[in-house]
């Protein structure tokens, strides 16, 4: 679906922020992009759909080789959704400013209508449908940058840093709406360094440090690796460090839910307690 | 101001003087029907260390904003009740002399600084207000010390890491010596070392400078073992309002779309199964967890 060929990117300042990323993502993959600020996940982003090209290498997305084809064109494959939201919008009302992408790809009034609503509904903006974007609060804004995206459904979805800003109950509900995606078979990569989001989400994680990827593997290979993670400004996820702490009474590090960390520390004292 | 309410005042602020007290406070935003805010009542002690909590649009930046004076001062809209900021009631105090006593730091940094330089940033709402040049020197000196940023003074804003910027958003609000510190979720761009690191720096402004801090976060696990009081607010309104570990002891916050720290969720299910192991208090920290586990199989 998407592969990144041995791709370097320099920016205009001189500044390298990919320097030979090699890598492969398939259909209906989850992929969390982990690394501090600046080691270069928002600009592999910018590659899917071509807002940036490779100064070196190639980026492969379903077949097209990004050099080759025009934003417009990418853009029905890969939607992406910036972290600074308020950047994308421009209309007067939050309905319009959703109705406007798919107006531009050519759908009639009533789809356009009906894929609005679905998607305000299902980002819970319903409310705000004649309101300003721009008199939303900061997880609105990209609740509502996401809706944007949705209603248009790409086939790549691409959000940088969406859980900036948002409180746990919306973070479920983009959990939710991530695993839904990837039932209907889309491609979602995420931007994060939300390590309690990516615990519970579980994706395949790849870590970036200085335009380079570092590691590339499942959540728990990931994020039970501490070294690794301190050493790209990352902490472990609270379970993580729990779970290693209490390895003296036989548990092992996990990134299990509380409740079965409870059940698995309450029959570990109760042996103790039995054996002596 | 000392015959207030004292019963809701948290650990180490007991007892001392009310810098804030909010009464009865409710404020729509113009043109918008629903009240951001509805009857809230609050007393916040000097030197308390405040956490708030709740759903985005619960109305916590409202909240921040009444208490620095930007409502109604800048913000247009209908403020029910009235505010006392350091004695001062906000509604008739210049905002240029209530943020000499209630300053913010707001969600993203890069809406604050502007200067070429670091020193530049710190010094300008001191030269606006007219400070001789000694003091503004003396306050920058100061506010650089008190984040321990000496090293950042002569350098560009703009090439700072977030939390770099950060620490300048809050030496520049610092610099105007308030005696309370507002922060709008101030770590929710920066990567988790550098939130962890802003939120020590704010701890010691707390600890050493004895300044009021009133945070809001969505991220609660390196915040709450430091907090006096924890303040959770639903559709307006002050929901809880009290000591972390008691609030979440007894009950589930998700439904204020509040997660509390794995930890005490952990310690919430022990306890509801009753076994071997009780929390009376629930622990806010990995280790505090791990201490009461080595105690009883001890």
């Amino acid at each position: 679906m998407i592969s990144f060929e041995d791709v370097e990117y320099v920016y205009p300042s001189g500044v390298k922020a990919l320097d030979g990323v090699s890598l492969k993502i398939e259909k209906g993959e989850i992929v969390a992009l982990m690394g501090e600020n600046g080691s270069g996940k928002t600009t592999l982003l910018k590659h899917l759909n071509g807002l940036l090209k490779p100064t070196r290498g190639r980026v492969i997305v379903d077949g097209v080789d990004t050099r080759s084809a025009t934003i417009a064109e990418l853009a029905r494959r890969v939607g992406l959704v910036f972290q600074n939201a308020e950047s994308m919008f421009f209309s007067s009302t939050v309905w319009e400013e959703v109705a406007f992408a798919l107006r531009n790809f050519g759908y009639d009034e009533m789809i356009v209508r009906r894929r609005v609503e679905w998607a305000l509904n299902f980002m819970e903006l319903g409310d705000y449908a004649e309101s300003s974007p721009f008199l939303l609060s900061g997880g609105e804004k990209k609740r509502l940058a996401l809706a944007i995206i949705l209603a248009w459904s790409p086939e790549v979805i691409a959000l940088d840093e969406p859980t900036t800003g948002q409180d746990q109950l919306q973070k479920e509900k983009l959990m939710q709406m991530i695993r839904l995606l990837k039932e209907q078979g889309r491609t979602i990569i995420v931007s994060t360094h939300d390590v309690e989001f990516v615990a519970q989400l579980k994706p395949r994680i790849i870590v970036m440090r200085r335009g380079k990827v570092i590691a590339d593997g499942g959540a728990e290979e990931i994020l039970l690796n501490e070294d690794l993670l301190r050493s790209c400004n990352l902490l472990p996820p609270q379970i993580a460090s729990l779970t290693r702490e209490l390895g003296f009474i036989g548990i092992k590090p996990s990134l299990k839910h509380p409740r079965e960390v409870a059940k698995e520390l309450l029959d570990a004292l109760s042996r103790i307690m039995r054996e002596g | 101001m000392l015959g207030a309410d004292r019963r809701e005042a948290g650990g180490e602020a007991e007892g001392a003087p009310a810098i804030i007290q909010v009464e009865n406070l409710s404020f729509r935003y113009y043109g918008s029907e629903q009240y951001a805010l509805r009857d809230v009542n609050l007393v916040v002690r000097r030197g308390e260390f405040v956490v708030l909590a709740g759903r985005s649009g619960c109305g916590k930046t409202t909240l921040l904003r009444c208490l620095n004076g930007l409502i109604p001062n800048f913000y247009e809209g209908e403020m029910l009740g009235r505010i006392l900021v350091d004695g001062m009631d906000t509604r008739y105090t210049p905002t240029h002399i209530l943020s000499q006593a209630a300053g913010m730091v707001f969600q993203n940094p890069d809406n604050q600084l502007f200067a070429l330089s670091v020193e530049a940033d710190i010094a300008f709402p001191l030269e606006n207000l007219g400070f001789p040049r000694e003091i503004i020197l003396e306050r920058i000196n100061w506010a650089l010390k008190a984040l321990k940023i000496e090293d950042l003074r002569y350098r560009s804003p703009f090439e700072l890491s977030g939390g770099q910027k950060q620490k300048v958003a809050i030496a520049s609000v610092l610099a105007m010596r308030p005696k309370i510190l507002l922060l709008d979720e101030p770590t929710s761009s920066l990567d988790p070392v550098s939130a962890r690191n802003l939120i020590e720096s704010i701890v010691e402004l707390n600890k050493r400078e004895g300044l009021t801090i009133i945070i809001s976060e969505h991220r609660l696990e390196h915040l709450l073992p430091h907090a006096d009081r924890l303040i959770v607010m639903d559709r307006g309104m002050i929901v809880r309002d009290g000591d972390p570990r008691g609030i979440l002891r007894d009950e589930d916050l998700l439904v204020y779309g509040v997660a509390p720290p794995k930890v005490s969720e952990v310690a919430r299910c022990v306890n509801a199964h009753r076994g071997c192991l009780k929390f009376e208090e629930i622990p806010l920290t990995v280790h505090e967890f791990v201490e009461k586990v080595r105690r009883l199989i001890r």
